[in-house]
């Protein structure tokens, strides 16, 4: 008989909260939520627009501070660190693939792929042959010169999550990924991402209101008014699927 | 060159549209902010060309003496007195004065004539042909071949013409290390000589040029003078005299200063607004970095860089096309008075420095506001 191994916490978020504005303004975001997400897993995060899943993964990501809670990334309190170790922590173990790619349109798929590794001091040369890896792992090495205007949505996409990848991060964040694809292009991405780039040591979360990939999710945690009211393995209720976007 | 500067000179330079107007912009206000500050560097220069060919250590004169060409003679009992000063080596009158010279084709050229002491020709410039002894000859003269001298036809040794209808000989040629101010040739003869050509009034000595025994005379020289009711001036301290009385007494500085102002302002508007648009539509792009892991501080490097290279380039070319400017105008115009002194030079680089600085401090300032989250957010 073998043991199967037991996936390890990648993250653990402990209730936190997130309100803005003050006074008659003040509006709760996020309030005490609680998961925990797992190496090798893609969990996926949905919930109708305005239902705080936004900001509830950029509490977790380390881009957006919680007024209460924690967050913890492989047993590290992330919050506690400072200012500089905490984007120095991101650089290094966090992925991130934004809504519209934020590609810079001057430089090309390479360099743009490139980023990361050039903000962790590696030599350019070298992170440019590093780029040129990943942008062949992701079927774009013929790509390589060109710069992001001269691709379709689907492989700027791609150079999205060559540049997420490329500096080998354990979490990574997808926001919408598919939300500027068409269906087709959009499986195809999110299939890509679940075979070639989830690991066993890598944690994937993808916000979405794509009910369309919902299959790929390991987990799907589904918010509501800035709560948590889900945490399902299976496609959620289809009100939820209706939501508009984050 | 680290990656970071390098991916933010990419970032610039690859946008070319803005990165030609960003370095356009400061090369063309630095090319003007140099320019004018050249020409008034040259003309300041030039109004004391005298003093400098003279090169006397201090110069007497009357104290309502306001520039080297615009003399008040002194009387005779002056230079008797400035020479009995204790720490005075030796003193000795120049006349400077203005002549018609006719030249051989019936023309009238204004000169200047020098009129150097006879005994000692104290002040005599440095000779190219002839010899100076012969300036004792009948009607002797000698011209300074500067960018002037074609003016007189260029006249060899052995040329001859009137100069107030007295007959003049060319003895000699020599050449003076600055040329003057207003255009007239320069001509040198003897304090003798000079008096006799030229219409005086009682007094003849323009100025009493005195050698101390040492530097540590002069003090003492100057207050003796100040005693006797003359002025007694070093010779940078009457080049600073002269040089004020162009820049705050007549419209030359004024206006020279407004045109390096507004050439200022025309650059700043250019390369701020252009970096500042530039910043905006970067704006998002810069949250992604920051998003991934890039520091404030790096950010901030980043845009230095940025305004920090298109500014040192515009700079060198701005100075590149001032030279290339004042060197084609002086093949075409020898006597063209613009110098680019290393003050010039400091003075286009601190301005191109406030420049880039402003520029990118309110680059800097919208980064540093803008957070990831607002990426996230879209």
């Amino acid at each position: 008989m073998t043991d199967t191994p037991v996936p390890s916490v990648a993250i653990s978020v402990e209730a936190i909260d997130k309100g803005f504005g003050e006074g008659d303004t003040y509006t709760r975001a996020v309030s005490g939520v609680s998961f925990t997400a797992l190496h090798g897993e893609m969990l996926f995060i949905v919930g109708p627009s305005g239902s705080g899943k936004t900001t509830m993964l950029s509490m977790v990501s380390g881009i957006l501070r919680p007024d209460a809670g924690r967050v913890l990334i492989e047993g590290t309190d992330i919050w506690a660190l400072p200012a500089d170790d905490l984007a120095r922590f991101r650089l290094h173990r966090i992925g991130f693939v934004f809504q519209d790619f934020h590609l810079f349109p001057r430089l090309t798929t390479a360099e743009n792929v490139a980023i990361p590794l050039i903000v962790q001091r590696r030599d350019w040369d070298e992170a440019l042959v590093e780029a040129r890896r990943f942008l062949d792992i992701v079927g774009l090495g013929h790509r390589a010169d060109v710069v992001p205007v001269k691709l379709s949505g689907g492989e700027q996409q791609r150079v999205a999550i060559a540049r997420a990848l490329i500096a080998r991060p354990d979490i990574l964040v997808l926001d919408e990924p598919t939300a500027s694809l068409d269906g087709d292009t959009g499986r195809t991405i999110i299939r890509f991402v679940r075979d070639h780039v989830l690991s066993a040591t890598r944690c994937i979360l993808i916000i979405t209101h794509d009910a369309r990939i919902y299959e790929f999710a390991d987990r799907i945690l589904t918010m509501e008014d800035g709560r948590v009211t889900a945490i399902t393995t299976a496609p959620p209720h289809p009100s939820v699927q209706q939501g508009s976007g984050s | 060159m680290p990656g970071i500067m390098l991916l933010a000179y990419k970032l610039l330079a690859n946008d070319r549209t803005k990165f030609t107007a960003l370095i356009v912009g400061i090369t063309f206000a630095v090319f003007l902010m140099v320019q004018m500050t050249s020409m008034f560097a040259g003309v300041l220069s030039r109004s004391s060309a005298t003093v400098y060919n003279i090169g006397a250590a201090v110069w007497v004169m009357d104290p309502a003496v306001q520039t080297v060409a615009n003399t008040i003679p002194l009387p005779d009992a002056v230079l008797d007195q400035v020479r009995s000063i204790p720490g005075v080596k030796f003193a000795e009158p120049v006349y400077s004065g203005g002549g018609l010279v006719k030249l051989g084709d019936g023309t009238y050229q204004a000169v200047t004539i020098l009129g150097l002491d006879d005994t000692t020709l104290f002040g005599r410039p440095t000779m190219i042909a002839g010899n100076i002894q012969d300036i004792y000859g009948e009607n002797g003269f000698v011209a300074v071949v500067d960018s002037e001298f074609a003016k007189l036809g260029n006249p060899e040794v052995g040329t001859e013409f009137e100069i107030n209808d007295h007959r003049a000989r060319i003895v000699g040629l020599a050449q003076v290390a600055s040329n003057g101010l207003f255009g007239v040739p320069a001509l040198y003869t003897t304090y003798s000589r000079a008096l006799q050509y030229l219409p005086n009034a009682r007094f003849t000595i323009s100025y009493v040029l005195v050698e101390p025994k040492s530097a540590a005379d002069i003090p003492a020289i100057r207050a003796a003078v100040a005693r006797a009711g003359y002025v007694a001036l070093g010779r940078d301290d009457f080049v600073d005299q002269i040089s004020d009385f162009y820049a705050y007494k007549t419209g030359i500085g004024m206006n020279l200063m407004m045109m390096t102002a507004i050439a200022f302002i025309v650059g700043l508007s250019i390369s701020g607004q252009t970096f500042y648009t530039f910043i905006l539509e970067n704006l998002e792009k810069f949250g992604a970095l920051k998003a991934i892991g890039m520091t404030s501080r790096e950010l901030v490097l980043m845009i230095l860089f940025q305004a920090g290279f298109v500014s040192l380039t515009g700079y060198g070319l701005g100075t590149g096309l001032c030279a290339l400017m004042i060197w084609i105008a002086r093949w075409r115009l020898p006597d063209y008075a613009a110098l680019i002194t290393g003050t010039n030079l400091l003075l286009a680089l601190g301005m191109v420095v406030v420049i880039a600085g402003v520029s990118s401090w309110f680059g800097v300032r919208r980064v540093l506001r803008i957070e990831p989250f607002d990426i996230f957010r879209g």
